[in-house]
């Protein structure tokens, strides 16, 4: 070819489809039906399920029916537990959004619309399993009943909270309620899961892990690593993959790439993968259950792409009307997670509109009555707060010597 | 006692420690079935199984991650990283999560793990068989960083930190492994074999983590040292008839500082020799804390012979190590002054 035939090479750099000052329209985004996608055995040979990488696993149909080969038999009390759980979340965080603004604490993160993706996983794990979490799953903590309070106490940073004032808010940590200490590195945490797994493998235990990300950080180094050696040791771990669309001003499409899901990434691994609707809580529930199943039969690990969508701001530092429309999340075709699992319940004759409104107002009350309680300890600005003797604990199991100098240079 | 090499030493200091402890796993690239391309693993996959020791995938990070994974969950990885040139991938890992895990979490979570990894040049390795990164590990809170120089020491020293409830950098010189080396490269190779200092226990033994080792005692200056410019030293101050107190530190951190200020206190002179680059070096941690500490005991400047501030060259091998000509030059200009 000479020069002049040849083709002027373009860089090509991915855009949303709608910016601000766009009407959002995602009625072009494939939404199988509810019921659609069928339900392999868990010992399913990954090649025979490429599909469900490709498609949304959904069980709860427009009139809040459960329906289809996902449809777990879940009691009307456990499905109750789950629309608490969330409304717990939400409550939760709007009360923590609030304190930040008020100046109570520094920093905070929201789970709005997310909420049925933490709050959905959590009840098919067991005691003595890990979730190895980002920033954005406290629903594991609420759904494993953790203390409202101390969760209070870690957002202030005060004497109550559990990390001693080391960390940014939101950065909890519970072995007992089996959630791992949270990073602020990406997807650190990815590998992490893995590496637990396999130790409970090593040791012939029981117990399973939970790796989580975010659809963003499945860019960095972690996300690969985790799952070459989650495929190469079959390791008993569930991916999860929260693909809320954004992160912080990044749409979705930089991260994928020209990967047709974030899901269809496991194929490369052979490690199977669904994808599923993450604001239908009884379709997390059910995938939630299949790949922990799966894990716990030493089948081997799954990866599950959460569809869904961050509502909020990415977090108290951020305005996401500088970089997407404000009508985004309300053209978002997927819906609301709390309305959603409502309307279910509803239709079942299981709720009513009358105990939605009083179980909200109870929840709100409870998170209310925490918040006192927490904030009677203190916040970041008032109250009593951890010692800065404290400070230089923990680094080591013992007190190194120059550690012990400088604590006390500082006076402590 | 029985001479071993410090591949034997450290070979023998897994094999010990797997045979106590059901919860010490042992992998890394090559480590299993192979044994490791320098054989510090060889024999412990049939020994102690495949799920005990382990070839993985070439990912540092990975190797890296997945044993804090294991670490916090209660087992004691030993992770091999081949090379020190190639921890980079996993620095993140090593930085902002196992050196963190057990202030972060208030103790909840810990990272008893141990990261070995072939250091140091000497052995024409080049840009990316010869480095000495034990600054990026010092400078990071939380972390202890071991570089041991003989085989003793290594055993001693490497089951202290599979022991040790903290995250430990094993940094191991490679120039080290079948013989010392003190620079002299044009002159044969002695084995620990045929060496008295490759003498070691052959039980399991302690050598502690934070001590460092007197090697030569001497009055006219102090050389704080450790990994192969511990046996150059040595050399430089027996070539060059110097009163040199030659310290071999040991554990970079945390530091026997007691030791070091000891020793200058009663010299007067500091000199600091390390492989590694100059600039934002562990030496000038070193030349810091003798300076702050020693200040009026001091009769000339703490002085650093240490590698230039360039990548580490192929041809220029011995002009860029730091040998026994250079080590002893620098020796005499810190009397002369």
């Amino acid at each position: 070819m000479t020069e002049e035939t040849s083709v002027r090479l373009q860089l090509s750099i991915p855009e949303p489809e709608f910016r601000p000052g766009d009407t959002p329209d995602f009625s072009r985004v494939p939404i199988p039906q509810a019921g659609a996608v069928r339900r392999p055995p868990v010992d399913v040979n990954p090649e025979d399920i490429r599909d469900l990488a490709f498609t949304i696993i959904r069980v709860l149909d427009r009139k809040g029916e459960a329906v289809g080969p996902w449809a777990e038999d879940l009691t009307p009390d456990e499905l109750r537990k789950g629309l608490r759980d969330m409304l717990t979340l939400r409550a939760y965080d709007a009360r923590m959004l609030m304190a930040q603004r008020q100046g109570k604490t520094s920093f905070y993160m929201q789970h709005l619309g997310e909420e049925a993706v933490s709050c959905g996983f959590q009840p098919e794990l067991k005691p003595g399993d890990m979730n190895f979490p980002t920033y954005r799953q406290a629903g594991l903590l609420i759904a494993s009943g953790y203390p409202l309070v101390k969760m209070m106490c870690q957002v202030y940073s005060n004497a109550g909270d559990p990390a001693h004032g080391r960390q940014l808010p939101v950065f909890y940590s519970s072995r007992e309620h089996g959630f791992f200490s949270i990073s602020g590195n990406l997807a650190t945490q990815y590998t992490q899961a893995v590496g637990w797994a396999m130790a409970s493998a090593i040791m012939g235990d029981r117990k399973i892990a939970a790796g989580w990300i975010g659809e963003g950080a499945t860019a960095e180094n972690d996300f690969h690593a985790a799952l070459v050696f989650a495929s190469t040791y079959k390791a008993p771990v569930v991916l999860n993959i929260v693909n809320n669309q954004w992160a912080i001003s990044t749409f979705q499409g930089i991260a994928r790439g020209g990967s047709g899901t974030f899901a269809a990434r496991g194929h490369g691994f052979g490690i199977p993968a669904l994808r599923v609707d993450g604001n239908d809580y009884l379709a997390v529930r059910a995938v939630a259950r299949w790949a922990t199943e799966r894990a716990r039969a030493n089948l081997g690990p799954t990866l599950v792409e959460y569809v869904t969508y961050r509502v909020a701001a990415h977090s108290t530092s951020d305005d996401p009307t500088a970089y997407r429309p404000k009508e985004e999340s309300s053209a978002w075709p997927l819906g609301d997670p709390i309305l959603r699992l409502k309307g279910h319940l509803i239709a079942r004759g299981e709720w009513s509109e009358e105990r939605h409104a009083q179980a909200e107002a109870e929840i709100m009350e409870t998170v209310i009555a925490a918040q006192r309680e927490a904030e009677a300890i203190g916040t970041l600005q008032t109250g009593r707060k951890p010692s800065p003797r404290d400070m230089f604990e923990d680094v080591y199991a013992t007190m190194p010597p120059h550690l012990l100098r400088q604590r006390h240079e500082a006076g402590y | 006692m029985a001479r071993m090499t410090m591949i034997e030493a450290i070979r023998s200091a897994h094999d010990l420690a797997m045979e106590r402890d059901p919860t010490v796993v042992v992998f890394g690239q090559d480590v299993g079935f192979f044994g490791g391309v320098f054989r510090c693993t060889a024999g412990l996959q049939q020994k102690y199984g495949k799920a005990r020791c382990f070839d993985t995938p070439i990912s540092e990070l990975g190797i890296v991650g997945t044993a804090i994974g294991m670490a916090a969950y209660g087992l004691k990885p030993c992770v091999e990283i081949q090379f020190a040139d190639y921890m980079y991938p996993a620095y993140d890992q090593i930085v902002s999560e196992a050196a963190r895990l057990r202030y972060r979490s208030a103790g909840e979570f810990t990272c008893p793990l141990v990261i070995r990894m072939p250091t140091g040049g000497g052995i024409y390795g080049a840009q990316t068989h010869s480095q000495s990164p034990e600054a990026l590990f010092t400078h990071v809170t939380g972390l202890k960083t071991v570089v041991p120089s003989t085989p003793a020491d290594a055993k001693g020293l490497l089951l202290s930190a599979i022991e040790d409830p903290d995250p430990v950098i094993f940094l191991e010189p490679k120039r080290l492994y079948n013989g010392p080396f003190d620079g002299h490269h044009d002159r044969p190779i002695v084995s620990w074999k045929n060496h008295d200092l490759g003498e070691v226990e052959p039980g399991y033994h302690l050598t502690p983590l934070g001590q460092a080792a007197v090697r030569r005692i001497g009055q006219a200056l102090t050389v704080l040292a450790y990994g192969t410019m511990v046996h150059v030293a040595l050399a430089a101050a027996e070539e060059n008839g110097i009163d040199a107190e030659v310290i071999d530190l040991r554990t970079l951190l945390p530091l026997d500082l007691d030791t070091i200020v000891a020793s200058v206190r009663k010299t007067g002179r500091c000199l600091v020799v390390h492989e590694a680059t100059l600039t934002g070096g562990y030496g000038a941690e070193l030349a810091a804390l003798v300076q702050s500490n020693c200040f009026f005991s001091l009769e000339v400047p703490v002085q650093r012979v240490t590698g230039w501030d360039t990548p580490y060259p192929h041809a220029q091998e011995w002009d860029y190590f730091p040998g026994p000509a250079r080590v002893g030059r620098a020796m005499k200009q810190l009397l002369e002054t």
